[in-house]
């Protein structure tokens, strides 16, 4: 999996998270001396709830994206496992696409080929703000990944839980249903949890593209306080450990999972 | 369910006839004969590799036949226009690796094919399971998963989930060949119940000893061709065909 935090202790991160915030009060503290300015540390407590304000738009995209994904993605799986080559090939061909392009490229993509506005058929226009074509920018490849992560798993169960469906007049949507996806879910949730905690992590990318998510609302903040490069260790380290706070026990859950579920030979 | 027309309960209920089977350009039945009555037990015994398995599975259409008829209760299986759904109602089959559904329970794995595919009322089905979970002496592991059994245990469930479907004839292919020895006892106890109640069964196994005791007619093939075929007595005690006796002397 291309996002795994190795076997550490779950300590150390935690450790590590603290010092990050220590050496953060101790750069500020170096400026304390001059009483007439504002405090690097104080900026940014002045500046925090627009940055999580940022943050939050981060998990509304994180959460659509992951929901368009999943949806489009085992629509996408299921095409791939078809009998008939008709559904099978554009699925397969729209799945390695997405999956071997690198999202900034999709992105720019979708921000640019997607007009900014549509006229709906009652002559309504219909502003579309860049953040929608950011999640769908983000959701095209983690698509893509479900697609494959539903083959995967589905080809993963033995052919005798096919034959002896087959054996007892299943139908093949009846074996697909009651005998292998079942079996499949359990498979598929720890990857599934994988790409949704590297889809967060990919969305300050939005900001690139001029979307007000936290990194943009970092950058636009330190810039109003005066841009002095004391704010960057800070600021950075501030928007660093939102992120890790959300993301570290996801890691960590999906990791018991995979345990328990190699535990248990599933 | 109706029988094809025509068929009466005197002519055989599988009938094999010049039944060919390749895998490329490899042959591994070439020439197959047998006929099976209603009530009968039949044993296919023989060297591994020599298309036993292959041609247990032609009976219930899971390998499709390249070439010759198999016929069930006078039904061509290897038809295009079959209705595969008859077929398999008709003919139910146990596998060496038992194959059960790991996410189900032992009842929910025996109802679940009468349920799904025949849509019977689901309280009949229950009674006919747990009767069929008490016969194969697991009634009190209804609830428990396939992994939480012996592997003796798992294929007695399998056992039971074919018979819920109530079929005609049962097929055995080498259902206790992945069996630690002292589980495989119950699963033949329970194949020769299922033999003295009037089951038609057709067998693949390399336990001469059952097959000996239980079948009405056993079959030694080599190499994708019936070598001899009679009654056990008869075959075991004096085969005709050399090879036949140079197999007998290494496994008896």
């Amino acid at each position: 999996m291309t996002w795994t935090v190795t076997r550490l202790n779950w300590r150390l991160p935690v450790i590590a998270a603290a010092l990050c915030l220590l050496a953060s009060v101790a750069a500020v503290a170096q400026q304390e001396g001059a009483a007439d300015r504002e405090t690097a540390l104080q900026a940014l407590v002045t500046w925090m709830p627009f940055i999580l304000q940022g943050f939050v738009l981060n998990l509304v995209m994180s959460v659509l994206a992951m929901a368009i994904a999943t949806v489009t993605g085992v629509i996408l799986g299921f095409m791939q496992i078809s009998p008939s080559a008709v559904i099978r090939l554009p699925a397969k061909l729209v799945t390695h696409v997405f999956r071997n392009s690198p999202w900034l490229v999709i992105l720019f993509a979708i921000m640019f080929l997607v007009p900014f506005r549509v006229t709906l058929p009652g002559g309504e226009t219909v502003m579309i703000p860049d953040w929608v074509k950011a999640t769908v920018g983000f959701a095209l490849p983690v698509m893509a990944n479900v697609s494959e992560i539903l083959r995967g798993a589905v080809m993963s169960i033995p052919s005798g839980q096919w034959e002896s469906a087959d054996s007892l007049a299943f139908s093949r949507g009846q074996t697909l249903r009651h005998v292998i996806l079942p079996q499949c879910i359990r498979r598929m949730l720890p990857p599934w949890m994988n790409w949704y905690a590297l889809l967060t992590l990919m969305t300050p990318m939005a900001a690139i593209l001029g979307v007000n998510e936290a990194l943009g609302n970092t950058q636009a903040a330190m810039e109003a306080a005066g841009s002095r490069p004391e704010f960057l260790i800070p600021f950075y380290l501030f928007l660093m450990t939102i992120f890790f706070v959300f993301i570290y026990p996801i890691s960590l859950w999906t990791r018991r999972l995979e345990r328990r579920y190699a535990a248990s030979g599933a | 369910m109706t029988p094809s027309e025509g068929w009466t309960p005197d002519q055989p209920i599988v009938a094999i006839r010049d039944l060919h089977k390749s895998f490329g350009h490899v042959e591994v039945l070439k020439g197959i004969d047998i006929e099976v009555m209603k009530g009968e037990v039949i044993c296919i015994i023989g060297p591994s590799g020599s298309g036993k398995s292959t041609l247990i599975r032609t009976i219930n259409g899971l390998t499709p036949a390249t070439t010759g008829s198999v016929t069930v209760e006078g039904q061509e299986v290897h038809d295009d226009n079959l209705d595969k759904l008859a077929l398999r109602r008709k003919v139910g089959i146990v596998f060496q690796q038992y194959n059960l559904f790991p996410h189900r329970t032992v009842l929910q794995n025996v109802m679940m094919a009468p349920l799904l595919v025949l849509k019977e009322n689901k309280r009949e089905v229950e009674e006919r399971a747990r009767s069929l979970l008490a016969k194969v002496q697991l009634h009190d592991k209804e609830d428990a998963y396939p992994a939480e059994l012996s592997g003796g245990q798992q294929q007695r469930v399998a056992i039971a989930r074919s018979l819920c479907m109530r079929p005609d004839v049962m097929l055995f292919d080498e259902v206790t060949a992945a069996l630690d020895p002292e589980t495989v006892k119950e699963v033949l106890v329970t194949i020769k119940q299922l033999a003295a109640d009037g089951m038609t069964c057709v067998l693949v196994t390399h336990e001469m000893g059952f097959a000996r005791e239980v079948s009405d007619r056993v079959y030694f093939t080599d190499a994708g061709r019936i070598v001899e075929s009679g009654p056990p007595a008869q075959l075991f005690e004096q085969p005709q065909d050399p090879r036949t006796r140079e197999f007998l002397s290494k496994v008896l």
